[in-house]
């Protein structure tokens, strides 16, 4: 036996008793009433930082005491994931219905639960553009294009970022509407992605720090994030024909309320998403929100009109989420076809 | 004339206590969870497990996680013991601080190594724009996958290594050189195979450590299906799924032949600690 042998296996379980404990203290929140745990996506980072200050101004000013607020973000899948296995959200803000869906499957929230707030308890959307290189050096106009050769396209992986199924939905509904089988446009388009990062972070990264392809098909606020936080000299938003309307929606976790306190914390939380002042703040960290009476007429202007398709088109996200995305369904055979 | 005891009693004490202890912290920490997964693939049964198992992109992954794996161990094999030896044998400057840096792969956080070497081996990065002047791609390619596994089992070979060569008396080898070897010859028979045990060691260490490796290689590899995609990123993608049984299996999957290419490492252990005799 070899005493390097044992300090190797020692050194092994040191660090992972160390991660394990990291772990257990990251995973249980603070449970008095007056707090709330937000879960969410990854892109919502800013937006959230912001209106978690506003929202507790505006919770103050009712007359309420002082609550503590948390947001959590990663992706929309983990995230969802977490909740399920016991992380104690009482809201959940994710990227796609069906993620959410996943959770009320557990019974930590009631099946309807889309239908409890407006617009599809959508609070703010989004859809898909193209971000480019500076001055658009190949031309990139619309989802045609995309498929030329020696065109170089950066996607996320639709099996594990929820941004990038929208991004594989837009792609299908322009082939689609543009007469073409949007299995084999798909099939083509994905022969043109070099990288598929896990995350839309990662993906955003490959495409401008790494400068690895000609196109990056992104969320449109993460596109305005990107220009404004790495230098609108570098890249342009291109905006095609076609896109999706993506919801990304937000809930209550009736399972994890404790008591009336935070049950009355947690609704107003949802809520006031919906009023004029964080329509505003949405609007600001560009994401199409529903009301402009209060948001600055510049950042609602910036958004140019174009043709979007919501889930409902493909069948609503029960439908396509094992149709497309499945394990063995048209994303996987997108790969497997010869 | 009493029976021989079940469990014999070792003269040294403390046998009931540290074996208490360590029997505990192991089954926390290792068997309880190796066991949980286990049992979710026994519930999930063989069948199924072979359904997930035997599609052409699973056993695309598998094959490349642990090609590249066991390329990486052999690469780190070599390298790995010329350092030892490099930090065991000579007095520069600098020394200690290279000893220091051996074991920065196990410290670093593996995203954090991830990101740095694909920002160097990127096409637009430092290697990475030499190495795209004669037309070779390292970042996103199964070149990317190799070096962050290159990256993170370094310690364990120079590790176990290195105590061994400290050990190893200068009169073994002058005695050797007395009697007429050459260099090459005591390198190869009286030196190796006291490192041989350690080396192996060594090696088996890191080909475990790349086979599971996920936070560095995801940021370098491309993770494109049938080409840069590792068998841990599926397991991923099973987990994205809410698909806890298929993860379970290709865990399972990854655990058999991760033990198997263990067992075959200890067999030659053995084997040549036969053929060379004890050291």
């Amino acid at each position: 036996m070899f005493i390097p042998r044992f300090h190797g296996r020692l050194r092994g379980t040191l660090s992972a008793v160390a991660v394990s404990a990291l772990t257990l203290s990251a995973v249980a929140p603070a449970a008095h009433a007056e707090s709330l745990l937000n879960v969410s996506y990854d892109p919502t980072r800013e937006l959230y930082r912001a209106y978690n200050e506003l929202f507790e101004k505006h919770w103050e000013a009712e007359g309420n005491a002082p609550a503590q607020i948390e947001s959590s973000h990663g992706g929309s899948g983990a995230q969802a994931r977490a909740v399920i296995d016991g992380l104690s959200a009482q809201v959940v803000t994710l990227a796609l219905a069906s993620d959410i869906d996943r959770i009320a499957a557990t019974g930590k929230l009631p099946a309807d639960w889309q239908s409890k707030l407006p617009h599809n308890s959508s609070p703010y959307t989004s859809t898909i553009v193209f971000l480019v290189r500076e001055g658009n050096p190949k031309g990139i106009k619309d989802w045609g294009d995309l498929v030329k050769d020696g065109i170089e396209v950066i996607t996320p992986n639709p099996k594990t970022s929820g941004g990038a199924r929208w991004n594989y939905l837009a792609a299908w509904a322009w082939a689609e509407k543009n007469g073409k089988d949007p299995k084999e446009f798909l099939h083509e388009l994905f022969g043109h992605v070099p990288v598929l990062d896990t995350g839309a972070r990662g993906s955003t990264t490959t495409f401008a720090q790494r400068g690895i392809g000609d196109v990056l098909l992104a969320w449109e606020n993460e596109a305005y994030l990107a220009l404004e936080e790495l230098g609108e000299d570098q890249f342009d938003i291109v905006v095609p024909s076609v896109s999706v309307l993506a919801e990304p929606p937000v809930a209550l976790v009736p399972g994890n309320i404790k008591g009336p306190e935070q049950q009355k914390l947690a609704d107003e939380y949802l809520n006031y998403l919906y009023s004029p002042e964080a329509q505003a703040l949405a609007f600001k960290y560009f994401y199409r929100a529903w009301d402009t009476s209060k948001a600055d007429p510049a950042d609602v202007a910036r958004f140019p009109k174009l043709d979007l398709v919501d889930i409902a088109h493909f069948g609503g996200w029960a439908k396509v989420q094992p149709e497309h995305f499945g394990d063995g369904g048209i994303f996987d055979q997108i790969y497997t076809q010869k | 004339m009493g029976s021989k005891p079940l469990i014999q009693r070792s003269p040294m004490p403390g046998l009931g206590i540290s074996l208490g202890i360590t029997l505990t912290m192991l089954s926390i920490v290792v068997l309880i969870p190796i066991g949980a997964l286990l049992t979710r693939g026994a519930a999930f049964g063989l069948e199924n497990i072979w359904g997930i198992i035997n599609r052409e992109r699973v056993w695309a992954a598998l094959f490349l996680s642990f090609r590249l794996s066991f390329y990486a161990a052999v690469f780190n094999l070599v390298f790995g013991v010329l350092l030892a030896w490099v930090l065991a044998r000579y007095r520069f400057p600098g020394r200690r601080l290279l000893d220091a840096a051996v074991d920065l792969p196990f410290a670093l956080p593996t995203a954090v190594a991830g990101i740095a070497l694909t920002a160097l081996y990127a096409p637009n990065g430092f290697f990475g724009a030499f190495a795209k002047e004669f037309g070779v791609k390292i970042a996103y390619t199964q070149w990317g996958i190799f070096l962050a596994l290159v990256f993170v089992g370094l310690p364990f070979v120079t590790r176990t290594v290195q105590p061994v060569i400290e050990e190893i008396e200068r009169e073994v080898e002058e005695a050797s050189a007395t009697l007429g070897a050459s260099r090459l010859y005591t390198l190869r028979r009286i030196i190796w195979p006291m490192l041989a045990p350690a080396a192996l060691t060594g090696f088996a260490l890191a080909l475990a450590r790349a086979v599971g490796e996920y936070g560095s290689v995801i940021f370098i590899a491309g993770n494109i299906p049938l080409k840069t995609e590792i068998a841990p990123l599926l397991i991923v993608i099973q987990l994205e799924e809410f698909n806890y049984d298929g993860a379970a299996a290709i865990g399972i999957a990854m655990l058999v032949i991760s033990f198997l290419a263990l067992l075959l490492i200890n067999l030659i252990q053995v084997w040549s600690r036969r053929r060379i005799g004890n050291v």
